[in-house]
């Protein structure tokens, strides 16, 4: 895992002193609250429905176990004694007190962790692939990268000014699980023909109220030249993007008015002048952080673990968890294990201080003190022995983190919606709470399967209802809120948009309306079919049939 | 307008003339794209130094090949959220080689202060002297720089593999232009 050096250690310092000095202007009345927002946001400080929130960044996703019990510490001494993981591999405060938060940046300074760049038009936190480094998949770990792209975009003197904001997501895998294609440059590790690893660049994917598939701009970068390419991508962006409207901003807009093409035409332009510039990373500074990801010190095990084997034939409850929550892992003997903060009836995405805790401590003793953060807001434990994953469920089970849900339909994405944003149109964790309520029997999630639902509180998709295979997005509808679902949603390889399944249904029918589609189903699929594939065969007629009869 | 030029606030010599006024006889005049596309001749013909003005949506490539005609350029942020300009200021340092004075003009916010440093601007036109205070300090806050830029300031990924023990980057100006008045 990457450690801060003594250039590290200085930026995240000056940057806490900074703000601490704006902080101490704004309390004194020289600065107005409009004079503050630009400086506040630069550190990840939003104004919500009713306080303060503070948006923690946790590049790709990937915390040390002192991290995690620091992130614990902030939420039991700042906050409320919780916090909330979001789509981006962030953590949300949703309480914190504005004279307070400098010292919460130096608390997080202090295990090399900031709130730089959560906000505002730049290049937000870089997301990757949540098994990075431990999938059986990957050609090269994600983080090398996505760590190279954090430390070139940490305050970037051209681009910290761009139209709209920019996410950035890696994959070094051959499966995307990082949604690279709706994000506003998706990059996808691949070898050329000489076998050497470099990537596919797929730019003006997205959501929002325009979701839009980025197309692939260039099939091949060597790594070398990342950062230069990057550099011409938002070069031509920020020159050429909107300005004129904030919906039509982001860099999505510019490569479906320019046209694939010649977008990539001018990116290659650009980049020509750049590629043998200064920005061609130096070979040693590659390897430094390369060395940073190298993979722990694995023991050489049988990829059959007899206790292992037993303890599922034995105990139901076990097994369940096993088949929903493990992952193949790339070390014969270990699994990745997911950690759930899906609960029924809980809110997606939160976890408490103790759990937090809790996790450090697993982490640190059975996963080589590591914990990854889903952009399906869950926490993974990557490295654990087969040997040993009982123990750690048995653990997991006394603070309720042993859902054994991964992937079913309880297994929720959720914005925090009216409840704490100011710019949702409705409730979404209330809704994800009652559809979870409704299918808590467990015996019949796994009967029902592999199922996503992904619910945000308005047009901006932060809980990706659009790439939901049962998407649900609030509306309002003269005062009142309503949900949309949408149906055949993909985030992954096969990245597709969800189709509206006909008119709105009211606060108190949309759960019903959930259950009638996943009811249906369950009654036309065939035998080893998903929710899409059977979507693919039988189209929106069943469903909307089921829905809309009665009406 | 106070100016902020080589690091002192100063009273600016130079005049901007805007649409189709008169050309003053001072010295020193700033036009707009414009008067410079219809006016070329009379203003190559006159005495003394000449400024161009460009907005936010005047990409520097219009005047790539006029550069040698003036002496300062001036990018607009019409607010600051538009962020074109700093991009503009690279190219116009970077690619195209201009070394005479690189102003901002227009609403400019204390923190871009140090990105524009960076961008290759020296001077910046301001609305009151509290700037020139944010300007020194901008100097101060943040010593670290992930990237290279225009300022040609050391920066961490090359300083981290140097032969000998790195030190802090120092906080002098890089100076760019080889211009005064």
């Amino acid at each position: 895992m990457y450690r801060y050096d003594e250039f590290d250690h200085t930026l995240v310092a000056e940057r806490v002193e900074q703000f601490r000095d704006q902080v101490k202007r704004r309390l004194a009345g020289e600065l107005s609250e409009d004079e503050f927002k630009p400086l506040r946001l630069m550190n990840g400080l939003y104004l919500q429905l009713h306080a303060y929130m503070l948006r923690v960044a946790i590049p790709y996703g990937t915390l040390a176990s002192r991290q995690l019990r620091m992130l614990a510490h902030i939420a039991r001494r700042y906050d409320k004694g919780y916090g909330h993981f979001t789509t981006r591999q962030n953590i949300q405060y949703n309480w914190p007190k504005l004279d307070e938060v400098p010292d919460i940046l130096a608390d997080l300074a202090k295990v090399e962790m900031h709130a730089i760049q959560t906000s505002g038009n730049c290049i937000r936190n870089v997301t990757a692939d949540h098994y990075a480094g431990a999938a059986a998949d990957e050609i090269e770990d994600p983080r090398i990268y996505a760590e190279i792209i954090r430390q070139w975009s940490t305050l970037h003197p051209e681009f910290s000014f761009l139209p709209r904001k920019f996410k950035i997501a890696v994959t070094g895998a051959t499966t995307d699980r990082a949604a690279i294609r709706v994000h506003d440059i998706g990059l996808q590790m691949r070898r050329n023909d000489a076998g050497e690893p470099g990537f596919e660049v797929i730019v003006g994917g997205g959501q929002g109220r325009t979701p839009l598939i980025g197309p692939t701009i260039r099939a091949f970068l060597p790594k070398r030249h990342l950062l230069s390419y990057l550099e011409a991508i938002l070069r031509v962006y920020n020159q050429l993007g909107r300005r004129d409207n904030i919906y039509k901003a982001r860099i999505k807009i510019l490569v479906k008015q320019t046209g694939a093409e010649e977008f990539a035409r001018l990116v290659e332009e650009e980049w020509q002048h750049l590629r043998d510039g200064a920005l061609a990373l130096p070979r040693e500074e590659m390897e430094r952080i390369k060395a940073y990801f190298a993979p722990p010190p694995f023991e050489t095990l049988d990829a059959e673990q007899t206790a292992f084997e037993a303890r599922r034939f034995e105990d139901r409850d076990f097994a369940r968890f096993v088949r929903t929550n493990l992952f193949a892992h790339k070390q014969p003997g270990y699994a990745i294990v997911n950690v759930s903060l899906k609960p029924v009836g809980g809110v997606p995405g939160d976890a408490t201080a103790e759990q937090m805790e809790l996790l450090a401590d697993l982490a640190e003793r059975y996963s080589f003190d590591e914990i990854l953060v889903s952009h399906e807001q869950n926490l993974v434990l990557p490295h654990v022995k087969l040997a040993e994953v009982y123990e750690v469920w048995q653990a997991l089970k006394a603070l309720g983190l042993d859902t054994p849900n991964i992937g079913l339909v309880s297994d929720i994405i959720a914005c925090p919606g009216l409840d704490y944003c100011n710019l949702a149109n409705a409730r979404s964790i209330p809704v994800a709470q009652r559809i979870s309520t409704r299918f808590a029997d467990l015996k019949r999630q796994h009967e029902i399967g592999g199922l996503k639902i992904k619910i945000s509180g308005c047009i901006n998709a932060c809980g990706h209802h659009h790439v939901g295979q049962i998407g649900i997005l609030g509306v309002d509808k003269k005062g009142e809120e309503f949900y949309q679902i949408t149906l055949g949603g993909e985030p992954g390889d096969a990245a597709a948009l969800g189709q509206i399944v006909g008119p709105a249904f009211s606060y108190d029918q949309v759960v019903d309306a959930v259950e009638t589609i996943v009811d249906t189903f369950v009654d036309v699929r065939q035998t080893g079919e998903g929710f899409n594939q059977t979507y693919a065969r039988v189209g929106l007629e069943p469903f909307k049939e089921k829905l809309y009869a009665a009406h | 307008m106070p100016l902020i030029k080589d690091n002192k606030l100063i009273e600016d010599p130079w005049v901007t003339v805007i649409n189709g006024d008169a050309l003053p006889i001072e010295e020193c005049i700033i036009v707009e794209l414009e008067r410079w596309q219809t006016a070329r001749q009379e203003l190559i013909a006159r005495n003394g130094r000449l400024g161009l003005r460009l907005r936010s949506d005047q990409p520097p490539a219009l005047i790539a090949e006029d550069l040698a005609h003036f002496d300062l350029i001036a990018l607009e942020f019409p607010v600051f959220k538009d962020g074109r300009a700093f991009s503009y200021a690279r190219l116009l340092r970077e690619r195209y080689g201009f070394g005479g004075e690189l102003r901002a003009v227009g609403q400019v916010l204390r923190d871009q202060l140090v990105f524009m440093r960076r961008c290759g601007f020296d001077s910046l036109e301001v609305a009151d002297e509290a700037v020139l205070d944010a300007w020194h300090r901008a100097k101060r806050e943040i010593s670290v720089f992930y990237q290279p830029a225009t300022d040609r300031r050391p920066w961490v990924g090359k300083l981290r593999h140097r032969p000998e023990v790195p030190t802090p980057p120092v906080h002098e100006d890089t100076v760019v232009a080889h211009w005064a008045y």
